[in-house]
């Protein structure tokens, strides 16, 4: 039951990181999110993410940190497997669910739903 | 405004930039970040909740599972924004709900949504992406030269 009480903590930290770095750093949204999503990857090539992940589950793998970080686990694990060529193949075996996700859904989204105003 | 745009301003639009900046108004930073806090914990609290549903019923382990979590609450969030909800929450929640994966999903589906007067392939095909884009670019090139790099250290033998 904890697990969901780290989710939450955890999570929102990190929403917390993202909402000062648009007040008190000025940045832009996707400033933001990119600033997040390389931070991510970065700790994903130091192995630090994983062991978030562990901690907090969901709560380090819905926010969009855990997207960089797996991409940069695809990419090594596939490198692992098949060689150099593996960053290449494996960059978005992780992520593909998500990313096809989104693309099927929010076109879905736009045949159904009219623009507001 | 930055340093390098500044310098190019005369000194009658400088002593404006002074003027509009001491007037803007200030930001709540401490609200702002309470409520960035709340509604980021609890869209991953919901998250958790699908994870475990996954692992409990569905025979996925604590790792596998997160791949149908993301998709669930991307469908969810797709699904909000075209009902119009969830710009309405993102005005309140700022970052709470830009940051967590679901923020992405919305980006994707508004920018498709928005654009559908131009047409479905131009519109809709072409926008899909303008806002989520970024996130994409610098992700795949940030998790390429990094696994490069471990993977020369690895070849290595170091760490």
């Amino acid at each position: 039951m904890e697990q969901f009480l780290y989710a939450f903590l955890v999570g929102g930290g990190i929403c917390v990181i993202g909402q000062l770095l648009m007040d008190v750093g000025k940045l832009t949204p996707a400033h933001t999110t990119v600033t997040l999503v390389v931070t991510g990857a970065v700790m994903g090539g130091l192995g630090l993410y994983e062991p978030l992940i562990k901690f907090a589950g969901a709560g380090a793998s819905v926010p969009i940190s855990s997207f960089g970080n797996a991409l940069v686990k695809g990419a090594l694990s596939e490198a692992e497997r098949t060689g150099i060529v593996g960053v290449l193949t494996g960059i978005f075996e992780v992520t593909s669910a998500g990313i096809s996700a989104a693309i099927i859904f929010g076109f879905l989204a736009a045949l159904i739903f009219k623009p507001k105003g | 405004m930055s340093n390098k745009k500044k310098k190019k301003l005369s000194p009658t639009q400088q002593q404006y930039q002074v003027f509009a900046q001491a007037r803007e108004p200030k930001r709540p930073v401490l609200l702002n970040s309470a409520r960035a806090f709340l509604v980021g914990g609890i869209i991953s609290t919901i998250g958790q909740f699908f994870q475990w549903i996954f692992v409990t019923y569905f025979g996925f382990t604590d790792v596998t599972a997160s791949n149908p979590t993301v998709a669930v609450l991307i469908i969810i969030a797709a699904l909000l924004t075209g009902l119009g909800v969830y710009d309405h929450l993102a005005q309140w929640a700022g970052a709470g709900t830009i940051v967590p994966v679901t923020g992405f999903a919305n980006t994707m589906a508004a920018s498709a949504i928005e654009h559908r007067t131009e047409g479905f392939v131009l519109g809709v095909g072409g926008n899909m992406f303008k806002v989520a884009g970024p996130v994409i670019t610098y992700g795949v090139f940030a998790a390429f030269v990094i696994a490069i790099i471990k993977l020369i250290i690895t070849a290595l033998g170091g760490i």
